[in-house]
């Protein structure tokens, strides 16, 4: 479903990537954990079509049609109400007309955004921002999800929510992969973990039943 | 380093040809009768702006390849190119109101050639100013190429539109369909002029190139910051 | 199915783009108030015996006009910056060059909608017949106008991610505009003067031509722009 090889990028005299190659399958959820500069936001963007890698090669099945991006930036517009942005990036993703508001009540009620449907995204407060951004980023109903820092910025509620919403979509089949700098966030949902450091992944398995304290300290013994 | 070598050989070599050039014109050709001797900076100005114009389209030119094949050889010779324009635009721009003054009593004129020069120059101005905005390579590269493709493609269009104001300014005597209208030894001078104006481009713009490749490498080993 | 989907994508970002304008508002109303400022100034500034109105009036006009299209300009990919969704745009599955369509169409929708409040004001301000020669000035208007915008939209997505962006879009755009311009210029002139339609075919022409070369053209470098 998700396929990188030997990927090799670089900024510059700096190596983002360094022959990173693995593959997720539907119904997998990888998690990359490393610090800040490993090369993770570059793999998601790698991923996802929006920098083309210096060699290797990344595929993701259905193209980019069938990606849906959560980062820290919310790619809503302000100006807008929740609604019509979730109008305007549907009919980026050529959500037939039919299918729209069906998918967009029930992703506002899933994220508990029914009663802010009509109010303008500059008014919300910033956890349903991030809720916004996540109905947006589901909209058009992708296969895979790539996911950059979701949880920075949600509150304990929220990150619950989101937390939720991505096994029940991995039991739907779709394939995800996480990157943060936080074990404890992204260790339960994974099936998958990777530690990622000076653009090379330094481990890469199964979780295998592994708890968030276990994985925390495997991190710190690969990385350290 | 050789080929900042080669290039200040061939820029030392034009500027004496230069010289030569000069004295020949001002002592070894006759005077225009109508313009007197205010006429000579002719041989001076017409060839820097045709120097200038064709930098531009070699600006535009080196831009397309680039866009296509990354290489950034093609980067550094568009910027090389594009300062050496510049310098020759500002050449124009100061010998024609010299030359100017005497003949039209003003010190600008809005006539077609000088204008031109003048859009030209804002053009380069346009594109240098763009590259020194962006600090990452491979984006001014790219910006850059974008900016020197519609530079050139503006420059016929920039033609058209001085060319409907009446001008003050000679017609063409050299460049025109059928041969030169100038007499034997000012032609001579005016192309011996060209010659060494096209020295002057090849010089500079190889030091410039030389200049820029030695400046990079610096800056990969990390000694000088981004300029 | 390409080409429709392209121009679908299209429109979905200039409703988009004109949407929030037409909620924000104030770039739309500073252009408005500059255009009214200008006509009022230079009327009750000049000398009624020194030169005459229909000479320096198709400067005036224009000039209105393209402190319009900057201030659109300007604005348009600033947008998807403050909100940060140009990524958002670059990983749908669109054309990249419906984004430059649709930003191309929102833009010149804004200046669009400054020029059909300045022309009337104008007619009134200026004591100019405009009304028997509205075909042929709304049709040179409309072609000068793309002219620059086509150009201006696509360095304004360059200009965007550097420093001083406001200040580098309007040097980079001064060459570009000057051809497009000085026809427009010239051919108000002649026609509001009421000369013969024959004699401003010419310019209708060479800014036809200029539009379809730098349309062509942006559509083509657009990419260079917003791909890494």
């Amino acid at each position: 479903m998700l396929l990188a090889e030997g990927l090799r990028h670089s900024f510059g005299a700096v190596r983002a990537l360094d022959d990173v190659s693995f593959s997720v399958q539907p119904g997998q959820t990888l998690a990359v954990f490393g610090p800040n500069g490993a090369g993770k936001t570059t793999l998601l963007k790698v991923l996802a079509g929006l920098v083309q890698p210096q060699h290797g090669r990344a595929q993701v099945e259905g193209g980019r049609r069938a990606i849906g991006w959560i980062g820290h930036q919310p790619q809503l517009y302000g100006q807008l109400t929740v609604r019509e942005n979730l109008r305007f990036w549907a009919s980026l993703y050529d959500v037939p007309e039919s299918e729209f508001p069906r998918r967009k009540d029930s992703l506002l009620v899933r994220l508990g955004l029914q009663d802010h449907e009509h109010r303008r995204v500059s008014e919300l407060s910033r956890g349903l921002v991030q809720r916004a951004a996540i109905a947006r980023a589901l909209i058009h109903d992708p296969r895979v999800l790539l996911l950059d820092e979701p949880f920075t910025g949600l509150d304990r509620m929220a990150a619950e929510e989101l937390r939720e919403l991505l096994s029940e979509d991995a039991a739907e089949g779709r394939a995800s992969v996480l990157v943060t700098h936080n074990v404890d966030e992204g260790a339960e949902l994974a099936t998958h973990i990777a530690f990622m450091r000076a653009g090379r992944f330094a481990h890469f398995a199964p979780r295998a039943g592994r708890g968030p304290e276990q994985v925390g300290e495997d991190y710190r013994n690969a990385i350290a | 380093m050789k080929m900042l070598q080669v290039g200040r050989w061939i820029t030392a070599i034009g500027l004496v040809l230069l010289v030569g050039v000069y004295v020949r014109a001002l002592s070894f050709t006759p005077i225009e009768q109508s313009q007197g001797l205010a006429q000579k900076i002719f041989y001076l100005h017409v060839p820097a702006a045709i120097w200038a114009e064709t930098a531009m389209i070699l600006v535009g030119l080196a831009s397309v390849f680039y866009l296509f094949t990354k290489d950034p050889r093609l980067d550094r010779f568009a910027a090389s190119s594009a300062e050496v324009g510049t310098v020759f635009c500002a050449i124009v721009l100061t010998t024609g109101p010299i030359w100017g003054k005497p003949i039209w009593g003003t010190w600008w004129t809005w006539d077609a050639r000088l204008t031109f020069t003048l859009f030209l120059f804002l053009l380069y101005v346009g594109y240098l100013l763009l590259r020194s905005a962006i600090p990452d390579p491979a984006m001014r590269a790219r910006y850059a190429a974008v900016l020197g493709i519609c530079g050139m493609c503006e420059v016929p269009f920039i033609h058209l539109s001085v060319y409907m104001f009446p001008t003050l300014h000679p017609m063409p005597i050299v460049l025109q369909p059928g041969r030169p209208k100038l007499p034997g030894d000012m032609l001579t001078t005016w192309l011996l002029s060209l010659g060494v104006f096209t020295l002057l481009y090849v010089g500079f713009v190889v030091q410039r190139y030389a200049l820029s490749y030695l400046r990079e490498q610096l800056e990969a080993a990390g000694e000088v910051g981004h300029a | 199915m390409r080409s429709p989907s392209l121009l679908r994508h299209a429109w979905a970002v200039a409703a988009k783009d004109l949407l929030v304008e037409f909620r924000s508002r104030t770039a739309i109303l500073s252009a408005a108030v500059f255009v009214v400022l200008v006509f009022v100034v230079f009327n009750f500034g000049r000398d009624p015996t020194a030169v005459s109105n229909v000479d320096l009036a198709p400067s005036i006009l224009w000039v209105t006009f393209t402190f319009a299209a900057i201030l659109a300009l300007n604005r348009a990919f600033q947008l998807e910056l403050e909100n940060q969704a140009l990524d958002g745009l670059l990983l749908a599955p669109i054309e990249r060059s419906s984004i430059y369509l649709g930003k191309l169409i929102a833009n010149l929708g804004f200046v669009g909608t400054i020029e059909l409040i300045g022309v009337p004001l104008f007619a009134l301000f200026f004591n100019v017949p405009v009304l028997p020669y509205l075909l042929p000035l709304a049709l040179l208007i409309a072609l000068a106008t793309v002219g620059f915008v086509a150009v201006g939209t696509l360095f304004s997505a360059m200009t965007v991610r550097t420093r001083f962006a406001e200040l580098l879009l309007p040097v980079l755009l001064l060459p570009f505009m000057i051809p497009p311009l000085s026809w427009a210029v010239l051919a108000t002139g002649r026609l509001l003067a009421g000369r013969p339609l024959s004699e401003i075919v010419g310019w209708l022409n060479m800014l036809a031509v200029y539009d379809v070369v730098f349309v062509t053209l942006a559509i083509l470098l657009f990419p260079a722009t917003v791909n890494e």
